[in-house]
């Protein structure tokens, strides 16, 4: 079946650049060897991983021994995360995390709290955004690791790693320790942001391919030099030990490519995407009344636009969008497995009746104004049509009202952890 | 579907389920034809997925075609008729489809309640309450029967509603339900403290 198709859905995954492609195929074809072996065949295997590694390491302002390979961005949390805490378990037992990280972080503090360790989950202000007074309560000698991602997959909210890096900065020079170490998931961020980890000020910074027109299958995490992790697979000892297993040669070369097209595009892109993505923003907000939006009105990435569409429910939107052509997403509970609401959007301090009918734009390099006019053409008539056939009627003010009680339920919850006497 | 909530006249009951916490709404109206027993008129709308929204239409439609249903068949229909009539639902959609049934018995026991037809009103079973503590009505109606008769002393034994308090209204309402049905209306025979007040449904 082929039909027009106007993909909104770049925060999910991206098409694969033909650019990528092609570095790959050599890879994939004729060159297959392992990178392990000493003949011409494996040391050609070899040599694109040093050259890949190279190209990385340079956008990230590192050594190349400084980056690990993974299979996933998930898996570099989970480096991330429990190799740290494994590595440093006798310097500290507290892990600090936002409420809003990616689940290849959330889903460790059940492993680490089984562990024997602490994990604190940071909340978020209605704003997005992670405020760092509450992070400088959280902190205590005991803490070895924090994590903060650089922006959320549901509402692209940037959030201020830099001044979070100052804050653990402070905190280390004042106990005169090397810990926590920080740590960023940049897997939605790359290809807007700066990724150079000086900068940055972190330690580790978790990346994706597929994320930004590389292959699915490989992602990788930056440790910097003296930060000691523990591998969680064990094998031929490959990549310094620290990730066994013969490297993903062809996913390797494709992501360096993809990350390196993306770096040189990226001026020009960003500012060609927020226009659209502002035009799009506009657009839904002139003409469907009772619009919420989601995150942060500036500091978000410029190709996100995560909106609450009151009365009526994302899923059901979604699909009539997908009969058109036009592919999103939503945080609403139907389009999930676990038939939970998005944890990030009801962690902003949203209702649940809210986050049921959040929609989720994500626009990438494919995405022209064409395709934005003709969502902007066909969305108001698709909410009209399911107002219609809706029972309900939200009540606009019900998130300021919601959001006295969570704001309550802070309070209460930095006095359960005994933390409000620092302050 | 309908495009206006219908005027008081035009419909003899109505039933509403789920909450727009949970995702989904269905509310449903029905004109019946007492002397036949039979379910006339089938309206409705729903808040949902579209699962939700094609099993409430599908369901409309096995109602009222060949001039109505008898009460006592619609009573009989199950998800599965409906997932059947639909062609088949994806195996994490068939929740969606479990609310149709439910908003149409809902329906039907606010006509048996108007028609003083009591012993007729059916009694559910399973819909969890509370997602968070995934409290069902069976749960409420246990801790009734082993006499937590208000909210406190259910919220002791179930935990339903703490960190979702949306649902309360919704527990609150289930237990004076349950509550009458096995205590009698104004709290005969009820176990100890039935110093309850009971609220004009």
């Amino acid at each position: 079946m082929s039909r027009e198709q106007h993909y909104f859905d770049h925060a999910a995954t991206t098409p694969l650049d033909p650019e990528v492609l092609q570095a790959m195929m050599p890879y994939l074809k004729e060159k297959f060897g392992n990178p392990s072996n000493l003949y011409e065949l494996g040391r050609t295997a070899n040599r694109a991983i040093v050259e890949a590694t190279k190209t990385i390491a340079e956008i990230l302002g590192c050594r190349p021994d400084e980056f690990v390979y993974t299979s996933s961005a998930t898996e570099a949390d989970n480096l991330a995360i429990l190799g740290v805490a494994r590595a440093n378990k006798d310097k500290g037992n507290r892990v600090i995390v936002s409420q809003i990280e990616h689940k290849g972080i959330l889903a460790m503090s059940e492993i680490l709290k089984k562990e024997g360790f602490e994990v604190i989950e940071l909340p978020i202000g209605e704003d997005g955004l992670l405020n760092h007074l509450e992070l400088e309560k959280a902190l205590t000698p005991q803490t070895i690791l924090v994590s903060v991602t650089s922006a959320d997959s549901e509402t692209g909210t940037l959030q201020p790693i830099a001044e979070i890096a100052e804050v653990i900065k402070k905190f280390r020079v004042k106990n005169s320790s090397p810990f926590p170490y920080f740590h960023t998931d940049a897997s939605q961020a790359a290809g807007y942001i700066d990724l150079n980890v000086d900068k940055l000020g972190v330690d580790m910074v978790t990346l994706s391919a597929h994320k930004i027109y590389g292959p699915k299958g490989i992602g990788g995490l930056y440790i910097r030099r003296g930060v000691s992790v523990n591998p969680i697979i064990y094998g031929g000892g490959q990549q310094n030990r620290l990730r066994s297993g013969t490297e993903n040669v062809p996913g390797i070369v494709g992501f360096a490519k993809a990350l390196s097209l993306c770096e040189k595009n990226k001026k020009t892109e960003y500012a060609r995407i927020k226009k659209m993505r502002d035009a799009l923003e506009k657009g839904i907000f002139k003409s469907i009344p009772k619009v919420v939006l989601n995150g942060h009105p500036k500091l978000r990435l410029p190709n996100f636009v995560n909106v609450s569409i009151l009365d009526i429910e994302g899923e059901a939107m979604l699909l009539y969008l997908d009969e058109l052509g036009i592919i999103v997403n939503t945080g609403s509970a139907c389009n999930s497995q676990s038939l939970e609401p998005s944890y990030v959007l009801t962690a902003l301090g949203n209702p649940y009746e809210f986050v049921h009918g959040s929609i989720r734009f994500t626009l990438g390099k494919t995405t022209t104004m064409t395709d934005v006019k003709y969502v902007l053409k066909h969305l108001p008539g698709i909410v009209k049509k399911l107002r219609e056939i809706s029972p309900l009627n939200l009540d606009l003010n019900q998130k300021e009202k919601r959001n006295e009680k969570t704001r309550h339920n802070k309070q209460t919850y930095w006095k359960l952890l005994g933390l409000h006497k620092t302050s | 579907m309908l495009l206006e909530d219908p005027k008081r006249a035009e419909y003899d009951s109505e039933g509403v389920v789920g909450s727009p916490a949970c995702g989904d709404v269905m509310r449903v109206w029905l004109k019946i034809d007492a002397k036949k027993d039979k379910i006339k008129s089938f309206k409705w709308r729903t808040f949902g997925c579209a699962s939700a929204i094609a099993s409430t239409s599908m369901l409309s439609l096995m109602i009222t075609e060949k001039g109505g249903m008898k009460i006592e068949k619609a009573l009989k229909i199950k998800p599965q008729d409906i997932i059947k009539r639909l062609g088949g639902l994806p195996d994490r959609k068939i929740h969606c489809s479990v609310l149709g049934d439910k908003a149409l018995r809902a329906a039907l026991n606010d006509w048996f309640k108007k028609t003083n037809q009591f012993d007729r009103i059916i009694v559910e079973g399973t819909q969890v309450i509370d997602p968070n503590t995934k409290v069902t009505e069976a749960d409420i109606e246990e801790a009734v029967l082993e006499g937590a008769i208000d909210l406190a002393s259910v919220q002791k034994r179930t935990k339903v509603g703490i960190g979702y308090p949306e649902c309360l209204p919704k527990v609150e309402e289930l237990i004076r339900f349950y509550r009458e049905k096995y205590f009698g209306p104004e709290g005969h025979n009820s176990p100890p403290a039935p110093s309850l007040k009971l609220r004009e449904g």
